[in-house]
């Protein structure tokens, strides 16, 4: 019977060499998001910890005095509330507007346009996104703010002003006096998050099956029915979680925020009152604090705060996701 | 038969909760044609995957059992190189994304084969021994992926042979080739035999009718029946269903 | 015309106001879409608008001069530059080897799902505190260590620079380059992997040769949006190395490598940051220069992500 000459292995190549250690190297690597993570946690932890037990904390919720730098012999005081709210705030005008743009927007480009317009209104998305934050305050500042402001302002006690203090547009002191305020810097984050709403809500339309939406259609239904009484409902936890992450990133928004928010820390009355937000406090008042002091500390405990919202919005959105996308590979 | 050549051992296979090869025993002769036939579903593919040992790239999947290769258990072998003496060919065709060429060299490359015109040899040979040679010779510069399904079959034959192994599954190999080109590759299988042995899963029963020493009627994960292939394609197997599926009575 | 008229498939007076209302909200989402596009549209012009008395080519080579209210932008542009080079030199191996892990070695389990969660985590966290990770860990922590290490003493000392501001911006781009590089590896057909491994290759011959050649593409596009991201970062720079004015070479080699690793360094975004609300009396076409200088890089670069997709699309190979 002939022999079978199997092919043996010649000679060792470089790859074969460096197999291992690479294979070890990846290892370590894939590590590499949870070292990332831990150390964040580790390091800002570290910073703010002597202050954890000294810090007021119910001052620190609940009082609006947030006084860093007091005059000689007043004790300084940590009362963050007005920051909680300006971030709250601002995110809140930003979901009102880009909830339902984006939303429109991505219902719109996932099963309205076609071909070139399609194209064209995702590579616009993209761009939105691509613009960094730096920017978006530029804007705010220099072209929305002036914007806002010649609407808004009236002389004290005219008929406008009057309309606007009932409507709480604007504060009685005359209208507003700046541009950069809760409004402006509410759309501007509305603009930032818009790109993750329409993103991932396409995303989530596009992941229902498409038998869905033929059943409906050999119904009788027209699009629009489809889209509201079959897409919604199915894409519901997917649309949900596009939401909350447009949500995180508007939180977590910093150089936006700094510029067009007008950085006065109080509580807004009116739309137009300007604000200020955790992170822009952290942005401007970490440079000008003694490395090691109380205020230092502060801030990074602003940072702590910020750092456990944004995660839990973040993980609860993408756990949505994924549980959603279990679901349809069931 | 022949000295055997693989032997299962009560082999076993679960997917998680579901049991899909059942204590399964049979013995396979060297340089034998050894035919494998039933329905769909029935855990063909998992026996070939168990093998050559790719069922542990599946995840939730376990097996219990031994299976041996001229006695020595194949838990013990070095996987890859297991895989590099068994050739597989699934029914799916695998064009990979490079030249038909890189493809049938693919193998022999990895193993630290340089040699320009050793591996023009191999190719040659390997498309030849497909049934591929005539119609790619002149363009062997062209993707892989971008051949007819039927060529791309014979694509991953010619690989699957690259490294001369001494065993060849073949896992309803003429699924997407013409009638013609299939009774060419089974000629060629019947040269190939002198120099491997040869497992064939098909569907085709009369394929198995035509090359099989020996064929085994496997079925829900059991072995029924395994007798001579004259045995099994007989009146009078010894079991009734096997007959019953042999004349198409059902499956 | 009898039958033509009685057809019985002719829209009725309900269907026909269904037509409408469709018609209606189309109309209005597309009112969504141009919400989005026309503001865009309209800034971008009057931003550009604006900017163009100081746009030439001598306001990008110059370096800025009497804080910022004269001259180019050479310096912040040059260390943007570095800046990003200088992340990418750390995220991109070690972002593409962690998502090769995730993708071809990780089996289901608790270690890859801790993982996606960390990735996502990572993702979330806001840029401002990744400055906050990036003051603690690297100019407090590691310089200081780095300095004893090395003997460095007094002038020769490092401080929060280069080298710190990178490494923050890399940490806060691991996220970006994983998830666009287990997608470019998930679009390598997994029958591919089986057909290699079924010739006895290895994982690793079967990455190299088969997975990667064929994601390589679509992970550039990743590593082109880290890009555009490290260089329009200002939170993480902010107190990691980037400084407002530094003093650089006009002329000459220095020109081009005007900053050291353990220097402070100027950068296009710290720049604008500046400028646009810190310094009295700065002219407004300066600022909406500076503005629209960054636009316009983020866009080109941009630009050639969009570039690129297309061409892939165009030349599938399987």
């Amino acid at each position: 019977m002939p022999e079978n000459t199997p092919v043996k292995r010649r000679k060792f190549q470089f790859f074969d060499f460096i197999e291992k250690p690479m294979e070890l190297f990846i290892r370590i690597c894939g590590w590499s998001s949870i070292i990332g993570i831990a150390t964040i946690f580790v390091f800002i932890f570290k910073e703010a910890g002597p202050m954890v037990p000294r810090l007021d904390w119910v001052e620190f919720f609940t009082s609006s005095r947030w006084i860093p730098n007091p005059a000689p012999g007043n004790p300084a005081s940590y009362g963050a509330l007005a920051l909680i709210v300006g971030t709250f705030g601002t995110t809140f005008i930003a979901l009102i507007i880009a909830v339902p743009v984006g939303l429109g927007a991505a219902v719109y480009i996932g099963e309205f346009a076609t071909g070139k317009v399609k194209e064209t209104l995702k590579v616009v998305i993209e761009l939105l996104a691509a613009i960094p934050s730096i920017v978006w305050g530029f804007i705010g500042l220099m072209v929305l703010g002036p914007l806002v402001k010649s609407i808004f302002t009236a002389a004290p006690g005219s008929a406008w002003s009057k309309i606007m203090v009932t409507l709480q547009l604007a504060s009685a002191d005359g209208g507003t006096t700046q541009g950069t305020n809760l409004l402006t810097g509410g759309i501007i984050l509305a603009l930032m998050s818009v790109p993750v709403i329409v993103s991932l809500s396409e995303d989530a339309l596009r992941a229902v099956p498409d038998n869905f939406r033929e059943a409906s259609l050999a119904l009788g239904a027209n699009t629009w029915e489809t889209v509201r009484r079959v897409l919604f409902p199915a894409a519901r936890n997917g649309l949900l979680a596009a939401c909350l992450l447009g949500m995180g990133r508007a939180i977590g928004e910093t150089m936006a925020v700094l510029l067009a928010t007008g950085h006065s820390n109080r509580i807004p009355e009116a739309l137009t009152d300007p604000v200020r937000t955790m992170t822009a406090t952290i942005a401007a008042e970490m440079g000008e604090c003694v490395q090691g002091d109380d205020h230092y500390r502060v801030l990074f405990i602003l940072g702590i705060v910020l750092f456990v919202i944004t995660c839990a919005v973040n993980v609860a959105g993408d756990l949505i996701i994924k549980g959603v996308k279990k679901a349809n590979k069931a | 038969m022949t000295s055997p050549h693989i032997e299962f051992q009560n082999v076993s296979t679960r997917y998680g909760s579901k049991d899909i090869l059942k204590n399964v025993s049979f013995t396979v002769g060297r340089n034998e044609i050894f035919g494998i036939i039933g329905p769909a579903n029935s855990g063909k593919t998992t026996m070939l995957k168990s093998i050559n040992r790719t069922l542990e790239f599946i995840g939730g999947a376990t097996r219990t059992g031994t299976i041996t290769i001229n006695g020595e258990d194949t838990r013990q072998m070095d996987p890859n190189a297991l895989r590099r003496r068994i050739g597989m060919v699934f029914p799916l065709p695998v064009g990979l994304p490079m030249t038909v060429w890189e493809n049938v060299a693919y193998a022999p490359r990895r193993m630290g084969i340089n040699n320009k015109e050793e591996l023009n040899e191999i190719v040659e040979r390997c498309l030849r021994q497909s049934v591929l040679w005539d119609e790619v010779k002149d363009r062997l510069d062209l993707l892989g992926t971008r051949l007819s399904g039927g060529q791309q079959q014979r694509l991953t034959l010619a690989r699957a042979l690259s490294l001369s192994p001494e065993i060849l599954c073949l896992d309803e190999f003429s699924i997407a080739i013409d009638p013609v080109t299939t009774m060419r590759i089974e000629d060629v299988l019947k040269e190939l035999r002198k120099t491997m042995t040869i497992i064939l899963v098909t569907n085709l029963t009369q394929q198995a009718r035509r090359l099989a020493d020996r064929t085994m009627f496997f079925w829900r994960g059991e072995v029924i029946e395994l007798d001579k292939t004259d045995v099994i394609f007989s009146d009078k197997p010894a079991d009734k269903r096997t007959f019953d599926y042999v004349n198409g009575v059902f499956g | 015309m009898e039958t033509a008229s009685k057809n019985p498939f002719a829209p009725g007076e309900f269907e026909r106001k269904k037509d409408q209302a469709l018609a209606h909200r189309k109309w209005v989402m597309f009112g969504f879409c141009m919400l989005l596009v026309l503001p865009l549209i309209a800034i971008l012009v009057d931003i550009f608008w604006k900017a163009a008395p100081v746009l030439s080519f001598d306001y990008l080579t110059e370096n800025p001069t009497n804080k910022g209210k004269e001259g180019g932008l050479w310096a912040p542009l040059i260390g943007t530059f570095y800046l990003v080079i200088g992340s990418l030199l750390v995220v991109t191996p070690v972002g593409i080897l962690a998502a090769i892990y995730m993708n071809e070695y990780a089996k289901d389990g608790w270690l890859n799902r801790t993982i996606g969660i960390a990735v996502t985590s990572l993702a979330g966290v806001p840029s401002i505190v990744h400055g906050l990770f990036g003051l603690g860990a690297f100019v407090l922590a590691m310089l200081p260590g780095f300095n004893a290490m090395l003997g460095l003493e007094g002038d020769e000392k490092w401080e929060a620079g280069l080298l710190t501001a990178s490494l923050t911006v890399a940490v806060m781009n691991l996220p970006v380059i994983i998830t666009s590089t287990r997608e470019a590896l998930g679009a390598v057909p997994q029958s591919f992997r089986e057909a290699c491994w079924n010739l006895g290759a290895t994982r690793f011959q079967t990455i190299r040769t088969i997975v990667l050649p064929n994601s390589l593409s679509g992970m550039l596009t990743g590593i082109i949006l880290v890009v555009s991201r490290a260089a329009g970062e200002t939170a993480p720079i902010l107190f990691t190395g980037a400084t407002f004015f530094k003093f650089i070479a006009d002329e000459g080699v220095e020109k081009w490598f005007p900053y050291g690793p353990g220097e402070p360094f100027m950068a296009m975004s710290m720049h604008l940051n500046i400028i646009s609300n810190q310094i009295s009396q700065m002219p407004e076409n300066m600022k909406f220069g500076c503005a629209a200088v960054l636009i316009a890089l983020i866009l080109i670069i941009n630009s050639f992500s969009i570039a690129l997709r297309v061409w892939l699309r165009g030349r599938k190979r399987w």
